[in-house]
């Protein structure tokens, strides 16, 4: 089921969650609404459910105008953030509460409902665990429950907030990747919310980047990286190094610092780049002149991230090299060093006067 | 962030405050504009000769003397079983905890009965007091006694939870950093609860300007002596004279909102400081 | 772990002085009660007990009990229900108006009824026109009742919804649930024991009202007295084994009220842990 959002806005008393914004979201789509907290991702969320009316717009699942369907009728499974699981009821009672709840007429038989519940917990393997109370479960099982509660009704769409924000990493992980087979095998949509970028990275076919009740970007994860849209976006997705300067005669320079910037307009410039697009040598070129001294070392992981300190920059430079890089510098604390832009973002239209 | 807009994503907006409303206008509203319109009856001059009467003058004098001692009182004595009932534990614990809500769940009524007669010249503990020249029933310490009996679990309760959620490390730390027990306890305990305890004499206090039952019985009602206003009222009233009787209560009541308002106000500043804006 | 005052001498006279002050000031009333009561043996009180006023106030009391515990139920759930769950204009006011029967004085709220429904009153002369007198008759005397009780159930349900937010109420929304179905099996067990709580509270000062019925009551004996007006005759009269007798029963009714109340809060504990 397609869902299309247009023109949708919302307001609480005197502040604008939301922006007027559009949206389309395909059949099968995974997507993921990113952003900090405060940009309006989880009231999109719960507008979609019909737990929050917009202030305008319409809102469409497939050829159907739900803006006025109330969400007891929109066919939505919503997985909440801590997943309001009904402390008092079993975790088969609370699969099969959906099923329970409907009127006599479309109230599946006994058996039926027994046998759904049944599948579902199968599906999250927690068969073993149907008779236990939410209390006795851990938070990743919980979590399964409130999906497989969601799924009972048998959803046009899937709406979950912040599904993982209160797990540990390591099960958050695990999840993660059984969501992303949960979702291609039951094949519809889905909408989560998260702050995490590299969990929206991960997980969606296609991430909207929300700041201050706005859209920033709607991208695939791989877009969205190598060409974020903005200067938000590009922060908020990673790491960022700064380097800002005067423009002369298309070279940037701040101090002893220079970079040849191409076709560099106006007196002022800000490059911005990710810790894996700065590459470290012993030596400058015609392009960059970039002395750097290396603050603190840390070889763990799959690669080696070093910090570098200069007096002009404005905050510390991170770097990542790899093992074989490592070995051929060997850098130390205090080792004077050349850094050299592999690619280059420039957001900095607000200069270009 | 709960349902709203024009849509109500819960049911029964409209039911329940169908009912609320109706139910409040019957039973609150309804009955309060009773006594705007028994007080219109009557002119500025005569409103103020009533509610100026000597006795009844010292009847407000009674009144709020009596329930301020008591609250006062209770507030040491309510601070101290908080205490005892948070921080120690002892056999017969359960009980003292239980005992806490006596006078809520005696009628009020029974206590008056009851502490009239122990504390009488012939009474129990009233018999004990006599060689010492303590006169406790029919004197103004009876009043501070009765009122102190119905108003103590408002203290006690108000304070019992906030002296639980404050945590074991809040002593730890004092104690390290080398702070005396009465030390601590001032500086570090008391500015936790405070707040609470402000608020729980406060209750303590509107209850007892309050109280009929459990004072009239130990209170030998003797004018302008140890006649409390809700007495007054009532004296009004079974002298048919209705004017004056809303005339007093009219002052009863203002008195009542006032300390309810000032109260809510307070607890809400207090809340916030605790956590943080919200609520 | 050490704590501020657990040094034996502070803990040992702390406690008993609050053993000592609760024995002389809770214990020794509550004991008097049914000595006073038993002092002249149990033929006494059988006597007593077998009054035929004390019979019809026993009977007026559990009347006045039955309708207004109920009504204040209801009222109480559909009061949090609607300001906790819902937003809207007035929520506040709502919610201060509700705890004016907590801070004013019971005469005060005899008072009030007496004024709209006595003789004088608009709504009573209207209402003496059918023949219907509200006041110094039962129908009088419940109103009050429900007056003073109306705050109970609310004030235990309000602070435990709030808490508890409207999550698993959404939830439940989401999957299809409506109106009764959803308070009964998703709402009602997560609030019981407070409702349960409140309705012990509404009945204890239900049955113990003394300040307003008085006023409404006009106190016919054999007719309007409720238990504890006639507990007032009979220790005006001078019948102070009659008063106690009465008085007993009050008590009586106080100590269950106090165990359930116990048992409740011990059953909540063990239940959050």
């Amino acid at each position: 089921m397609s869902i299309r959002l247009n023109n949708i806005s919302r307001r609480f008393g005197a502040t604008t969650a939301l922006h007027p914004l559009s949206l389309d979201i395909k059949q099968g789509e995974l997507i993921g609404l990113l952003g900090p907290s405060g940009s309006g991702k989880t009231t999109l969320l719960r507008i979609m459910a019909g737990l929050e009316s917009p202030n305008s717009g319409t809102i469409h699942f497939g050829e159907r105008d739900v803006t006025h369907v109330h969400v007891r009728k929109r066919r939505v499974g919503f997985v909440f953030q801590n997943y309001a699981l009904f402390k008092h009821m079993t975790v088969a009672e609370n699969v099969a509460f959906g099923l329970k709840a409907r009127p006599r007429s479309e109230r599946p038989s006994h058996r039926d409902i027994r046998e759904r519940v049944l599948g579902l917990l199968q599906k999250v393997r927690l068969e073993a665990l149907a008779e236990r109370y939410p209390a006795q479960l851990s938070g990743g099982q919980q979590q399964r429950v409130a999906l497989a509660r969601a799924l009972a009704v048998e959803p046009d769409v899937l709406l979950l907030d912040e599904p993982f924000g209160a797990l540990d990493a390591k099960v958050r992980i695990e999840l993660r990747r059984w969501l992303r087979h949960l979702h291609d095998e039951f094949g519809f949509t889905s909408v989560f919310v998260t702050h995490d970028q590299e969990e929206a990275l991960e997980l969606s076919d296609r991430v909207v980047v929300m700041s201050e009740g706005r859209i920033e970007q709607i991208d695939t994860p791989h877009q969205l990286y190598r060409h974020p849209a903005n200067r938000f976006v590009f922060e908020f997705l990673g790491e960022t190094n700064r380097l800002e300067g005067e423009i002369v005669n298309g070279v940037l320079t701040n101090g002893e610092a220079r970079l040849t910037l191409p076709g560099a307009t106006g007196s002022r410039a800000e490059v911005l780049l990710r810790p894996h697009e700065v590459r470290l040598a012993e030596s400058f070129d015609e392009h960059a002149h970039l002395p750097v001294k290396v603050s603190a070392i840390s070889p763990v992981g799959a690669e080696v991230r070093v910090e570098l300190e200069a007096n002009w920059m404005s905050d510390p430079w991170q770097a990542t090299m790899t093992h074989h890089d490592y070995e051929q510098l060997t850098p130390t604390r205090g080792t004077r060093l050349y850094a050299h832009p592999t690619r280059q973002h420039r957001f900095d239209l607000d200069y270009a006067i | 962030m709960i349902a709203l807009s024009r849509k109500r994503v819960l049911p029964g907006f409209s039911l329940s405050l169908g009912i609320t409303l109706l139910y409040v206008s019957l039973i609150l509203l309804l009955p309060m504009s009773s006594l705007v319109g028994q007080l219109s009856t009557l002119s500025w001059e005569q409103y103020w000769n009533i509610i100026t009467d000597p006795r009844h003058i010292a009847s407000y004098k009674v009144t709020v003397g009596t329930a301020l001692a008591a609250s006062l009182a209770n507030a040491v004595f309510g601070l101290l079983l908080a205490w005892v009932l948070v921080r120690y534990e002892f056999p017969g614990k359960r009980i003292l905890d239980a005992l806490m809500d006596l006078p809520f769940a005696l009628p009020t009524a029974v206590a008056g009965i009851t502490l009239a007669t122990l504390y009488s010249q012939n009474g129990a503990i009233g018999e004990l007091l006599a060689p010492y020249g303590i006169e406790v029933a029919y004197t103004w310490v009876g009043i501070v006694l009765a009122m102190a009996f119905t108003s103590i679990p408002f203290v006690v309760r108000t304070v019992q939870p906030v002296l639980e959620d404050l945590p074991g490390q809040i002593d730890e730390a004092a104690l390290t950093l080398g702070a005396s027990n009465g030390y601590a306890f001032r500086r570090v305990i008391m500015p936790h609860i405070w707040p609470a305890l402000v608020t729980g004499t406060g209750l303590a206090f509107a209850r007892s300007l309050g109280e009929y039952g459990a004072v009239i019985f130990i209170a030998g009602n003797m004018p302008y002596k140890t006649e409390i206003t809700s007495l007054m009222i009532a004296v009004r009233l079974e002298e048919y004279d209705y004017a004056g009787a809303a005339a007093i209560a009219s002052v009863v009541l203002a008195v009542s909102l006032f300390l309810l308002l000032a109260i809510n106000i307070w607890q809400a500043r207090f809340y916030k400081r605790l956590h943080g804006g919200r609520g | 772990m050490r704590r501020i005052g657990d040094s034996p001498p502070v803990r040992a006279l702390l406690i008993a002085l609050a053993l000592v002050l609760t024995a002389l000031f809770l214990v020794v009333p509550l004991v008097s009660i049914f000595y006073q009561a038993f002092a002249s043996g149990l033929g006494e009180i059988w006597v007593n007990l077998s009054d035929e006023y004390t019979w019809s106030a026993i009977t007026l009391t559990l009347l006045v009990t039955v309708i207004t515990v109920p009504v204040n139920l209801a009222f109480g759930v559909f009061l949090a229900w609607l300001v906790t769950r819902f937003s809207f204009p007035g929520r506040r006011i709502l919610q201060t108006l509700i705890d004016i029967p907590f801070a004013v004085s019971p005469v005060v709220a005899g008072l009030l009824y007496l004024l709209l429904y006595g003789r004088g009153g608009w709504l009573g002369s209207w209402l003496a026109n059918y023949d219907l007198q509200l006041m110094f008759a039962w129908p009088g005397m419940v109103l009050v009742t429900v007056f003073v009780t109306c705050p109970f159930v609310a004030r235990e349900l309000i602070p435990l919804m709030q808490a508890q937010g409207s999550a698993e109420e959404e939830a439940a929304v989401t999957l299809g649930a409506r109106g009764w179905t959803l308070f009964r099996r998703v709402t009602l067990p997560n609030i019981r024991w407070a409702l349960l709580y409140g309705v012990i509270l509404t009945n204890a000062r239900a049955v113990g009202e003394f300040g307003g019925v008085s006023v409404v009551s006009g106190s016919i004996r054999g007719e309007t007295n409720t238990l504890p007006l006639h507990v007032e005759q009979l220790y005006q009269d001078y019948n102070t084994v009659g008063a106690f007798t009465s008085a007993s029963l009050l008590a009586g009714l106080a100590i269950v009220t106090l165990v359930i109340k116990a048992w409740l809060e011990w059953h909540t504990a063990r239940r959050s842990h």
